[in-house]
């Protein structure tokens, strides 16, 4: 080996381990500064422990009486997500067709539309619950507005990039026999987004599922206000048999959402 | 020919933002009824010199004129009704893959119908039938109501040939026609080219790689290197020579 | 096109399970979409609701400036502070936890496997339980405040992170594990030597994407005690303070969206 080709594979090595260092740093710093504003400490969590473990022993034994009661509100809580995975959705359909930057040339309406969104997307779903419980009062229709919200920062930033990555050449083709642009949007884009739009709704639809059993604990509906009032009555046991069941359903719903996805994709 | 020229272009200079330039002051006529093929090195702007016919590019400098109507002016529905003369086949086909072959040869009546009979997908019976007859002319009747992505190469082109005949253009622009196709396959597409040519009168304008098929089906050959045309003759007199010129000073290897 | 030896099109072949497929889909989804309206309650809104909004809007166009920074710790800035830091080292500590769960979960091979299976469902448990609960769960456990949001993010990321991972060790060439093996190391030596090196992208890459999603839950933990800018946020909004609303809902946005470009910025560079 030269001594040029030495330096060569010296140089990279350098700047790798320079990286790491600084990544170090940065981790012990962060660390030792988050652990200092939060106050967490591992023997405080420790001498607590059994109290936790406790808690989490009478929830793994979950009281099957319960059952009766705690699906009527999981019912809710299901018809409350597939509201909002269907308006949501079909916003976000519109929207993402006027923001792909291969349908709309306007940079300028593009570029407010996506500023937009990405603020919409930033924020969470339990915060959007608690300000249209604030605005609409508490009850299902708080959480149904914020999860149409949330659905639809889901969807619009997941169906845009699909449309933006579709093949130009038929969108070319209905502009060489002399299509228009809604020929363009029927005939070339429609055909190959539309099985992606169904499989992002479904998957919003997955997480709106999740999402949708916590929301009532702020007072948006659904089963999360059983939630509260379990854990407020203490009745571990209790909580225990909403989460069974939640976690049943969801599983469920993931199932069935997944294989419809698999078929839609073929 | 006396009468006025299918295709005129006039003095046609085309520079992308970028500062390359794509096609140096071109002049053209090409007259009904006729099969031009343009040769050259991929890059040199025959693809440019295509799509500025039908304006899917946008010309800098220079008129184009169709059937003696300038597209270069054309607006809006006007543009349409102008492309709507002008067929178009492509190097990757450019079918929807997901949608049916019947509804993609009936993309091409698109510019006959006002946009929310499309919409709603109604097309009429009559042209239905108009696509399903264009399917049988280039041997694809069986493949109807298969969807796209599951044909090969070349029944794709086919079916995009049918697209082209359901239009019932008066030219017809074939870029790189047979680039992605066999050996075997590309001579059937262009025999399918030559149908159109010879059996419904239509002026072809074909970009080709290949000189073979180049000297088989060209009536009359434009040669161009770097944004210009270098050469422009009948077929029958055109020596060996400018080809290997065209292809830069005899080098005409792998260009098949 | 002249010809009459032209056939007609004929119908398109549509097979009866085609058919029933096809119209079963649309009348049961539509049926679903009908079933969901019935039975909500969706008189309750409030007469003030346009009001409310309106009164959102403009203490979003027109903050409270003065909470921004007072000195008082119980600022936005000290807030969101705090909420950084709660995702920080929740993510840290998941991270960790996610490591030993990855391998136990990831199918390679020289492994039973029901072993990875049954890690597989461990993990879908844990991440189908609700993150609230769990915070209310370390509330009882350490009292309300930050470390309570800490412990929540760190376990329930567990699920999720620790998923990714072990998907990047199935994907990982199997090449330098079977050198190891053959110089006789051991399970361990073969995760130390062979296995880590080769995933440490991948794990600083998921770990930042799950800093960004942490990040989002932490600044709303706060709204059942564990720490972070939800509990300013609920007691403004309950309060009716709008324009404290408004800043605390800037100050999320705009912490969330730098931390988003940030991370991004970095894994773009790690790839």
């Amino acid at each position: 080996m030269s001594a040029t080709d030495r330096d060569m594979l010296k140089l990279p090595k350098k700047k790798f381990s320079m990286w790491n260092w600084a990544w170090a740093i940065f981790m012990v710093v962060g660390l030792i500064l988050s652990v200092q504003e939060t106050n967490t400490s591992l023997s405080q969590f420790f001498a607590n422990f059994g109290q936790f473990g406790e808690i989490f022993v009478a929830m793994a034994q979950p009281d099957w009486s319960y059952a009766g009661t705690a699906i009527p509100y999981l019912v809710e809580t299901i018809k409350m997500a597939i509201i909002s995975t269907v308006i949501g959705s079909a916003l976000a359909f519109v929207y993402s067709l006027l923001i792909a930057r291969n349908i709309i040339h306007n940079k300028v309406v593009t570029g407010v539309l996506r500023f937009i969104m990405n603020i919409i997307r930033t924020i969470p779903d339990l915060l959007l619950g608690s300000i249209f419980v604030a605005i609409v009062g508490i009850g299902p229709v708080a959480g149904i507005c914020a999860l149409t919200v949330f659905t639809f920062g889901v969807v619009v930033k997941l169906f845009y990039e699909a449309i933006e990555t579709i093949d130009p050449g038929p969108s070319e083709a209905i502009k060489a026999v002399g299509g228009n642009n809604m020929n363009n949007v029927m005939f070339a884009v429609m055909p190959q987004i539309l099985p992606y739009f169904v499989s992002y709704a479904l998957y919003a639809f997955e997480i709106n599922v999740r999402a949708s059993t916590v929301l009532g604990y702020i007072g948006a509906g659904g089963i999360g206000l059983q939630l509260k009032n379990t854990l407020d009555m203490f009745q571990y046991n209790q909580t225990g048999m909403i989460i069974l069941v939640v976690f049943i359903v969801v599983l469920i719903i993931d199932f069935v959402s997944t294989k419809a996805r698999e078929a839609l994709m073929r | 020919m006396a009468e006025q020229p299918m295709i005129e272009l006039k003095n046609v200079t085309k520079v992308y933002p970028n500062g390359t330039v794509g096609l140096k002051d071109i002049n053209l006529k090409i007259n009904k009824g006729e099969f031009v093929v343009i040769v050259g090195l991929s890059g040199a702007g025959k693809s440019t010199l295509l799509r500025a016919i039908n304006r899917l590019h946008d010309i800098s400098e220079g008129d184009i004129l169709i059937d003696g109507e300038s597209i270069t002016k054309a607006k809006g529905k006007q543009l349409r009704l102008m492309r709507r003369k002008i067929g178009m086949i492509f190097q990757s086909f450019n079918l929807v893959k997901r949608s049916s072959v019947l509804r993609n040869v009936l993309a091409g009546r698109l510019a006959y119908y006002p946009t929310w009979k499309t919409t709603f997908n109604m097309f009429t019976a009559e042209d239905k039938q108009r696509a399903y007859e264009a399917l049988q002319s280039v041997d694809m009747a069986d493949k109807v109501y298969t969807r796209a992505d599951q044909l090969s190469g070349g029944q794709q082109q086919r079916v995009a040939i049918a697209r082209v005949l359901t239009q019932d253009p008066e030219i017809i622009l074939a870029d790189e026609p047979t680039a992605s196709l066999d050996p075997k396959t590309s001579h059937q597409v262009m025999e399918d080219l030559k149908m159109l040519n010879e059996k419904y009168g239509m002026t072809v304008v074909a970009n080709l790689h290949s000189i073979d098929l180049a000297k088989e089906f060209g009536h009359r050959v434009i040669g161009v290197r770097a944004g210009q045309i270098v050469y422009d003759g009948k077929m029958e007199d055109t020596p060996e020579s400018v080809f290997n010129d065209i292809y830069n000073g005899g080098n005409g290897k792998g260009e098949e | 096109m002249n010809t009459t030896t032209m056939k007609k099109l004929p119908p398109k072949p549509v097979t009866t399970k085609q058919r029933v497929v096809k119209w079963g889909t649309w009348i049961l989804s539509i049926a679903i979409v009908i079933w969901s309206c019935t039975g909500i309650d969706f008189g309750g809104i409030k007469d003030t609701a346009a009001e409310i909004s309106g009164a959102i809007f403009y203490g979003l166009f027109h903050p409270d400036w003065s909470y921004v920074y007072n000195g008082s710790g119980e600022d936005l800035v000290s807030q969101l502070w705090e909420t950084l830091c709660i995702a920080f080292l929740g993510t840290f500590i998941s991270a960790v936890i996610s490591i030993p769960f990855a391998f136990w979960a990831a199918n390679t091979r020289h492994k039973k496997f029901w072993v990875s299976e049954t890690g597989k469902i461990v993990l879908t448990f844990i991440r189908s339980f609700p993150e609230i609960v769990l915070a209310l769960m370390f509330i009882k456990a350490v009292g309300p405040g930050a470390p309570a949001g800490v412990l929540a993010l760190g376990f329930h990321s567990v699920g999720m992170l620790a998923m990714l991972f072990s998907e990047a060790i199935e994907s990982l060439d199997d090449g330098p594990s079977e050198a190891i093996t053959s110089v006789g190391g051991s399970k361990f030596n073969v995760a130390v030597f062979a296995t880590m090196p080769d995933l440490m992208p991948a794990i600083i890459s998921n770990t930042l994407y799950r800093f960004d999603v942490s990040l989002r839950s932490a600044s709303v933990l706060g709204l059942v005690g564990a720490g972070g800018i939800g509990y300013p946020l609920i007691i403004a909004l309950n309060y009716r303070q709008w324009s404290r609303v408004g800043i605390i809902l800037l100050g999320i946005i705009v912490m969330v969206v730098l931390i988003d470009w940030i991370s991004g910025a970095i894994r773009k560079k790690l790839v």
